[in-house]
Protein backbone atom coordinates (compact mmCIF):
# COMPACT_ATOMS: atom_id res chain seq x y z
CA UNK A 1 0.00 0.00 0.00
CA UNK A 2 2.73 2.16 0.75
CA UNK A 3 4.15 2.14 -2.55
CA UNK A 4 1.00 3.55 -4.62
CA UNK A 5 0.72 6.75 -1.63
CA UNK A 6 4.38 7.63 -3.19
CA UNK A 7 3.19 7.30 -7.08
CA UNK A 8 0.37 9.99 -6.11
CA UNK A 9 2.15 12.49 -4.59
CA UNK A 10 2.73 15.07 -7.93
CA UNK A 11 -0.26 17.46 -8.79
CA UNK A 12 -2.24 16.26 -12.03
CA UNK A 13 -0.73 18.64 -13.95
CA UNK A 14 -2.34 17.36 -17.39
CA UNK A 15 -5.50 19.31 -17.69
CA UNK A 16 -3.27 22.32 -17.12
CA UNK A 17 -2.72 21.58 -20.71
CA UNK A 18 -6.10 22.07 -21.78
CA UNK A 19 -6.42 25.83 -19.22
CA UNK A 20 -3.02 26.71 -21.44
CA UNK A 21 -5.31 25.71 -24.83
CA UNK A 22 -8.61 27.52 -23.81
CA UNK A 23 -5.96 30.94 -22.89
CA UNK A 24 -4.74 30.93 -25.96
CA UNK A 25 -7.68 30.34 -28.08
CA UNK A 26 -9.33 33.07 -26.35
CA UNK A 27 -6.14 35.16 -27.55
CA UNK A 28 -6.20 34.14 -30.36
CA UNK A 29 -10.03 35.06 -31.39
CA UNK A 30 -10.39 38.09 -29.35
CA UNK A 31 -7.09 40.04 -30.30
CA UNK A 32 -7.14 41.12 -34.38
CA UNK A 33 -3.91 41.64 -36.05
CA UNK A 34 -3.38 45.13 -36.64
CA UNK A 35 -3.97 45.69 -40.26
CA UNK A 36 -5.27 49.37 -40.53
CA UNK A 37 -6.17 50.32 -43.88
CA UNK A 38 -6.01 54.12 -45.54
CA UNK A 39 -6.42 56.04 -48.77
CA UNK A 40 -2.99 57.42 -48.90
CA UNK A 41 -2.31 60.76 -50.07
CA UNK A 42 0.65 63.48 -50.50
CA UNK A 43 -0.36 66.64 -49.22
CA UNK A 44 1.80 69.85 -51.16
CA UNK A 45 3.56 71.61 -48.71
CA UNK A 46 2.80 75.34 -47.68
CA UNK A 47 4.37 77.43 -50.06
CA UNK A 48 6.52 80.01 -48.27
CA UNK A 49 5.78 83.95 -49.19
CA UNK A 50 3.54 84.78 -52.00
CA UNK A 51 3.46 82.64 -55.24
CA UNK A 52 1.70 83.99 -58.24
CA UNK A 53 -1.24 81.65 -59.32
CA UNK A 54 0.26 79.40 -62.03
CA UNK A 55 -1.55 79.44 -65.85
CA UNK A 56 -2.62 76.23 -66.17
CA UNK A 57 -4.01 75.38 -69.77
CA UNK A 58 -7.53 74.77 -69.25
CA UNK A 59 -7.89 71.40 -71.17
CA UNK A 60 -5.28 69.88 -68.75
CA UNK A 61 -7.57 70.22 -65.42
CA UNK A 62 -10.58 68.23 -65.00
CA UNK A 63 -12.59 69.93 -62.38
CA UNK A 64 -14.28 68.21 -59.70
CA UNK A 65 -16.28 70.38 -57.18
CA UNK A 66 -18.79 68.78 -54.37
CA UNK A 67 -20.95 71.55 -52.94
CA UNK A 68 -22.28 71.28 -49.31
CA UNK A 69 -25.51 69.06 -50.34
CA UNK A 70 -22.90 66.52 -51.85
CA UNK A 71 -24.00 67.21 -55.70
CA UNK A 72 -21.12 67.39 -57.92
CA UNK A 73 -20.17 69.63 -60.73
CA UNK A 74 -17.84 68.10 -63.28
CA UNK A 75 -15.96 69.95 -65.91
CA UNK A 76 -19.10 72.74 -65.44
CA UNK A 77 -22.15 70.13 -65.56
CA UNK A 78 -23.65 68.26 -62.96
CA UNK A 79 -22.55 65.30 -62.22
CA UNK A 80 -22.62 61.62 -61.13
CA UNK A 81 -20.02 59.80 -59.20
CA UNK A 82 -19.93 56.70 -61.44
CA UNK A 83 -18.99 58.62 -64.30
CA UNK A 84 -15.85 59.67 -62.75
CA UNK A 85 -13.93 56.73 -63.05
CA UNK A 86 -14.15 56.43 -66.85
CA UNK A 87 -13.93 60.54 -67.71
CA UNK A 88 -10.39 60.50 -65.30
CA UNK A 89 -9.27 57.51 -67.28
CA UNK A 90 -10.03 59.01 -71.05
CA UNK A 91 -8.62 62.24 -69.56
CA UNK A 92 -5.33 61.38 -68.24
CA UNK A 93 -4.54 59.08 -71.29
CA UNK A 94 -5.60 61.62 -74.26
CA UNK A 95 -2.42 62.52 -75.37
CA UNK A 96 -3.89 65.77 -77.01
CA UNK A 97 -6.52 63.88 -79.06
CA UNK A 98 -9.69 65.22 -77.60
CA UNK A 99 -9.02 69.03 -77.41
CA UNK A 100 -11.09 69.00 -74.30
CA UNK A 101 -8.82 66.97 -72.52
CA UNK A 102 -5.42 66.79 -71.43
CA UNK A 103 -2.66 66.79 -73.46
CA UNK A 104 -0.75 64.57 -71.73
CA UNK A 105 -0.84 62.24 -68.74
CA UNK A 106 2.60 64.52 -67.33
CA UNK A 107 0.08 67.12 -67.35
CA UNK A 108 -2.96 65.92 -66.50
CA UNK A 109 -4.38 67.86 -63.34
CA UNK A 110 -7.53 66.94 -61.40
CA UNK A 111 -8.79 69.17 -59.15
CA UNK A 112 -10.78 68.37 -56.51
CA UNK A 113 -12.79 71.84 -54.86
CA UNK A 114 -15.14 71.19 -52.03
CA UNK A 115 -17.39 73.12 -49.56
CA UNK A 116 -16.76 73.14 -45.81
CA UNK A 117 -19.93 71.26 -45.43
CA UNK A 118 -19.62 69.05 -48.21
CA UNK A 119 -19.48 65.37 -46.21
CA UNK A 120 -16.30 63.69 -45.60
CA UNK A 121 -17.82 60.44 -47.25
CA UNK A 122 -18.56 61.98 -50.26
CA UNK A 123 -15.40 62.98 -50.16
CA UNK A 124 -13.25 60.43 -49.69
CA UNK A 125 -15.38 58.57 -52.68
CA UNK A 126 -14.23 60.76 -54.97
CA UNK A 127 -10.40 60.76 -54.13
CA UNK A 128 -11.33 56.68 -54.14
CA UNK A 129 -12.67 56.78 -57.52
CA UNK A 130 -9.99 59.06 -58.75
CA UNK A 131 -7.57 56.68 -57.37
CA UNK A 132 -8.96 53.97 -58.32
CA UNK A 133 -8.99 55.69 -62.32
CA UNK A 134 -5.65 55.82 -62.01
CA UNK A 135 -4.51 52.84 -60.31
CA UNK A 136 -6.17 51.07 -63.05
CA UNK A 137 -4.19 53.20 -65.45
CA UNK A 138 -0.73 52.67 -63.73
CA UNK A 139 -1.17 48.76 -63.25
CA UNK A 140 -2.26 48.24 -66.99
CA UNK A 141 0.79 49.99 -67.71
CA UNK A 142 2.88 48.49 -65.54
CA UNK A 143 1.45 44.63 -67.09
CA UNK A 144 2.55 45.91 -70.48
CA UNK A 145 5.56 46.95 -69.40
CA UNK A 146 6.75 44.09 -67.28
CA UNK A 147 5.18 41.26 -69.08
CA UNK A 148 3.02 39.93 -66.08
CA UNK A 149 -0.46 40.70 -65.18
CA UNK A 150 -0.35 43.43 -62.18
CA UNK A 151 -4.03 44.04 -61.23
CA UNK A 152 -5.33 46.74 -59.30
CA UNK A 153 -4.80 45.22 -56.01
CA UNK A 154 -1.27 44.38 -57.06
CA UNK A 155 -0.46 48.08 -57.82
CA UNK A 156 -1.72 48.60 -54.17
CA UNK A 157 0.80 46.38 -53.25
CA UNK A 158 3.40 47.62 -55.05
CA UNK A 159 2.99 51.73 -54.16
CA UNK A 160 3.55 50.38 -50.40
CA UNK A 161 7.38 50.77 -51.93
CA UNK A 162 8.27 48.16 -48.78
CA UNK A 163 10.99 46.69 -51.08
CA UNK A 164 13.29 47.96 -53.52
CA UNK A 165 11.27 45.86 -56.58
CA UNK A 166 8.41 47.56 -55.31
CA UNK A 167 10.00 50.96 -55.08
CA UNK A 168 11.07 50.70 -58.80
CA UNK A 169 8.12 49.56 -60.01
CA UNK A 170 6.29 51.87 -58.55
CA UNK A 171 8.57 54.77 -59.99
CA UNK A 172 8.07 53.57 -63.12
CA UNK A 173 4.24 53.71 -62.75
CA UNK A 174 5.13 57.40 -61.62
CA UNK A 175 7.05 58.14 -64.28
CA UNK A 176 4.14 57.15 -66.33
CA UNK A 177 1.11 58.38 -64.93
CA UNK A 178 2.10 61.09 -61.94
CA UNK A 179 -0.90 61.73 -59.75
CA UNK A 180 -1.55 65.11 -59.87
CA UNK A 181 -4.51 65.43 -57.41
CA UNK A 182 -4.60 69.00 -56.02
CA UNK A 183 -6.84 69.76 -53.45
CA UNK A 184 -8.67 73.09 -54.22
CA UNK A 185 -9.09 75.97 -51.09
CA UNK A 186 -12.78 75.15 -50.10
CA UNK A 187 -15.84 77.26 -50.17
CA UNK A 188 -17.68 77.97 -47.47
CA UNK A 189 -15.87 80.24 -44.99
CA UNK A 190 -15.49 80.65 -41.54
CA UNK A 191 -12.07 78.46 -41.60
CA UNK A 192 -10.82 77.64 -37.76
CA UNK B 1 16.52 -1.29 -0.48
CA UNK B 2 13.65 -1.68 -3.19
CA UNK B 3 15.40 -1.95 -6.59
CA UNK B 4 12.60 -3.60 -8.01
CA UNK B 5 10.56 -0.80 -8.04
CA UNK B 6 12.49 1.99 -9.83
CA UNK B 7 13.16 -0.88 -12.91
CA UNK B 8 9.46 -0.87 -13.61
CA UNK B 9 8.87 1.25 -16.66
CA UNK B 10 6.38 3.68 -17.74
CA UNK B 11 4.71 3.59 -20.25
CA UNK B 12 3.07 6.77 -20.75
CA UNK B 13 4.79 9.49 -22.87
CA UNK B 14 5.85 12.58 -20.29
CA UNK B 15 3.05 15.56 -20.57
CA UNK B 16 4.01 17.41 -17.93
CA UNK B 17 5.81 19.34 -20.73
CA UNK B 18 3.02 19.99 -22.49
CA UNK B 19 1.44 23.23 -20.40
CA UNK B 20 5.07 24.88 -20.76
CA UNK B 21 5.03 24.81 -24.52
CA UNK B 22 1.35 26.04 -25.07
CA UNK B 23 2.28 28.63 -22.13
CA UNK B 24 5.06 30.29 -24.24
CA UNK B 25 2.90 29.77 -27.09
CA UNK B 26 0.51 31.91 -25.26
CA UNK B 27 2.95 34.25 -24.23
CA UNK B 28 4.24 34.92 -27.99
CA UNK B 29 0.73 35.60 -28.72
CA UNK B 30 0.33 37.52 -26.06
CA UNK B 31 3.20 40.09 -26.56
CA UNK B 32 2.97 40.13 -30.18
CA UNK B 33 -0.56 40.89 -30.47
CA UNK B 34 -1.15 44.50 -30.18
CA UNK B 35 -4.19 45.75 -28.23
CA UNK B 36 -5.73 49.07 -28.79
CA UNK B 37 -3.23 51.40 -27.20
CA UNK B 38 -5.61 54.71 -26.71
CA UNK B 39 -8.55 54.33 -25.44
CA UNK B 40 -11.27 56.04 -28.19
CA UNK B 41 -13.14 59.03 -26.78
CA UNK B 42 -15.01 59.80 -29.69
CA UNK B 43 -17.13 57.52 -32.22
CA UNK B 44 -15.22 56.79 -35.25
CA UNK B 45 -16.71 54.75 -37.69
CA UNK B 46 -14.20 54.88 -40.90
CA UNK B 47 -15.71 55.02 -44.44
CA UNK B 48 -15.31 52.75 -46.98
CA UNK B 49 -13.28 53.11 -49.94
CA UNK B 50 -12.36 50.58 -52.53
CA UNK B 51 -8.13 51.58 -53.17
CA UNK B 52 -6.56 51.34 -49.33
CA UNK B 53 -3.38 50.49 -48.82
CA UNK B 54 -2.38 48.84 -45.42
CA UNK B 55 -0.42 50.90 -43.07
CA UNK B 56 3.25 51.01 -41.65
CA UNK B 57 4.00 49.61 -38.67
CA UNK B 58 2.33 50.95 -35.98
CA UNK B 59 5.01 53.13 -34.01
CA UNK B 60 5.51 55.01 -37.28
CA UNK B 61 2.08 56.30 -38.24
CA UNK B 62 0.54 59.18 -36.04
CA UNK B 63 -3.46 58.52 -35.31
CA UNK B 64 -5.51 61.97 -34.82
CA UNK B 65 -9.16 60.96 -34.39
CA UNK B 66 -12.26 62.94 -35.76
CA UNK B 67 -15.56 62.38 -34.61
CA UNK B 68 -18.50 62.72 -32.08
CA UNK B 69 -17.05 62.65 -28.29
CA UNK B 70 -18.95 59.75 -26.48
CA UNK B 71 -19.91 61.61 -23.55
CA UNK B 72 -21.85 64.35 -24.75
CA UNK B 73 -22.93 65.59 -21.97
CA UNK B 74 -19.58 66.65 -20.99
CA UNK B 75 -18.19 67.69 -24.36
CA UNK B 76 -20.87 68.30 -26.70
CA UNK B 77 -21.82 66.97 -29.58
CA UNK B 78 -19.51 68.68 -32.12
CA UNK B 79 -16.81 66.80 -33.73
CA UNK B 80 -13.65 66.85 -31.67
CA UNK B 81 -9.85 65.97 -32.32
CA UNK B 82 -8.43 63.27 -30.24
CA UNK B 83 -4.58 62.14 -30.35
CA UNK B 84 -3.16 59.54 -28.06
CA UNK B 85 -5.12 59.91 -24.86
CA UNK B 86 -6.15 63.63 -25.18
CA UNK B 87 -8.51 66.10 -26.90
CA UNK B 88 -6.52 68.65 -28.69
CA UNK B 89 -7.26 71.83 -30.51
CA UNK B 90 -6.81 72.82 -34.06
CA UNK B 91 -3.52 74.63 -33.10
CA UNK B 92 -2.00 72.15 -31.33
CA UNK B 93 -1.90 69.15 -34.27
CA UNK B 94 1.21 70.82 -35.58
CA UNK B 95 2.92 70.83 -32.16
CA UNK B 96 1.18 67.06 -31.73
CA UNK B 97 2.89 66.07 -35.86
CA UNK B 98 6.39 67.52 -34.33
CA UNK B 99 6.26 65.88 -31.74
CA UNK B 100 5.55 62.69 -33.45
CA UNK B 101 8.37 62.61 -36.27
CA UNK B 102 10.68 63.50 -33.26
CA UNK B 103 10.08 60.01 -31.98
CA UNK B 104 10.64 58.10 -35.23
CA UNK B 105 13.84 56.56 -35.62
CA UNK B 106 16.30 58.94 -38.34
CA UNK B 107 16.19 56.07 -40.52
CA UNK B 108 12.69 55.66 -40.75
CA UNK B 109 11.86 59.09 -41.15
CA UNK B 110 10.74 59.16 -44.37
CA UNK B 111 8.30 56.16 -44.06
CA UNK B 112 6.36 58.49 -41.33
CA UNK B 113 2.24 58.67 -42.13
CA UNK B 114 -0.36 60.84 -40.29
CA UNK B 115 -3.40 58.60 -40.09
CA UNK B 116 -6.84 60.98 -40.25
CA UNK B 117 -9.20 58.77 -38.66
CA UNK B 118 -12.19 60.58 -39.61
CA UNK B 119 -16.15 59.35 -38.33
CA UNK B 120 -17.96 58.82 -41.49
CA UNK B 121 -20.84 61.87 -40.73
CA UNK B 122 -18.00 64.27 -40.39
CA UNK B 123 -17.91 67.37 -42.61
CA UNK B 124 -14.93 68.38 -44.39
CA UNK B 125 -14.21 71.38 -42.45
CA UNK B 126 -12.13 69.40 -39.76
CA UNK B 127 -10.84 67.85 -41.81
CA UNK B 128 -9.68 70.71 -44.33
CA UNK B 129 -8.58 72.50 -41.24
CA UNK B 130 -6.28 69.68 -39.87
CA UNK B 131 -4.97 69.15 -43.88
CA UNK B 132 -3.96 72.44 -43.68
CA UNK B 133 -1.96 72.55 -40.25
CA UNK B 134 -0.35 69.53 -41.27
CA UNK B 135 1.29 71.24 -44.38
CA UNK B 136 2.42 73.98 -42.18
CA UNK B 137 4.82 70.95 -41.00
CA UNK B 138 6.82 67.92 -42.68
CA UNK B 139 4.05 65.50 -42.21
CA UNK B 140 2.97 65.63 -45.32
CA UNK B 141 2.33 61.76 -46.01
CA UNK B 142 -1.18 61.21 -44.63
CA UNK B 143 -3.91 58.29 -44.63
CA UNK B 144 -7.70 59.22 -44.73
CA UNK B 145 -8.34 55.82 -42.80
CA UNK B 146 -10.84 53.69 -44.13
CA UNK B 147 -11.77 49.90 -44.29
CA UNK B 148 -11.70 48.07 -47.48
CA UNK B 149 -15.22 47.60 -49.18
CA UNK B 150 -17.22 50.49 -51.22
CA UNK B 151 -17.74 49.50 -55.20
CA UNK B 152 -15.86 47.91 -57.70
Amino acid sequence: MGKKKRDDVGVNASSMADIAFLLLIFFLVTTRIASEKGVYRDLAPKPEGEVPPVELNKRNVYKIIINSNNELLIEGDEGKMSQIKKEIKAHVNNYGADPELSVSPKDAIISIKTDRGTDYTTYLTVLDEILQGYNELRAEYLSQKLGEKITVDDFLEISRQDTQVNKDRYKLAKEKYPLNVSDAEPTGGGAK
Amino acid sequence: MPFKKKAKPNPEIPTSALPDIIFMLLFFFMVSTVMRENTLKVNVLLPQANQVQKMEKANLVANIYIGKPKEADQFGTAPRIQVNDVFINLDQIQQFAIEAIANVPEVDKNRFRVAIKGDVGLDMGVVIDIREELRETEALKIYYAASKGGDE
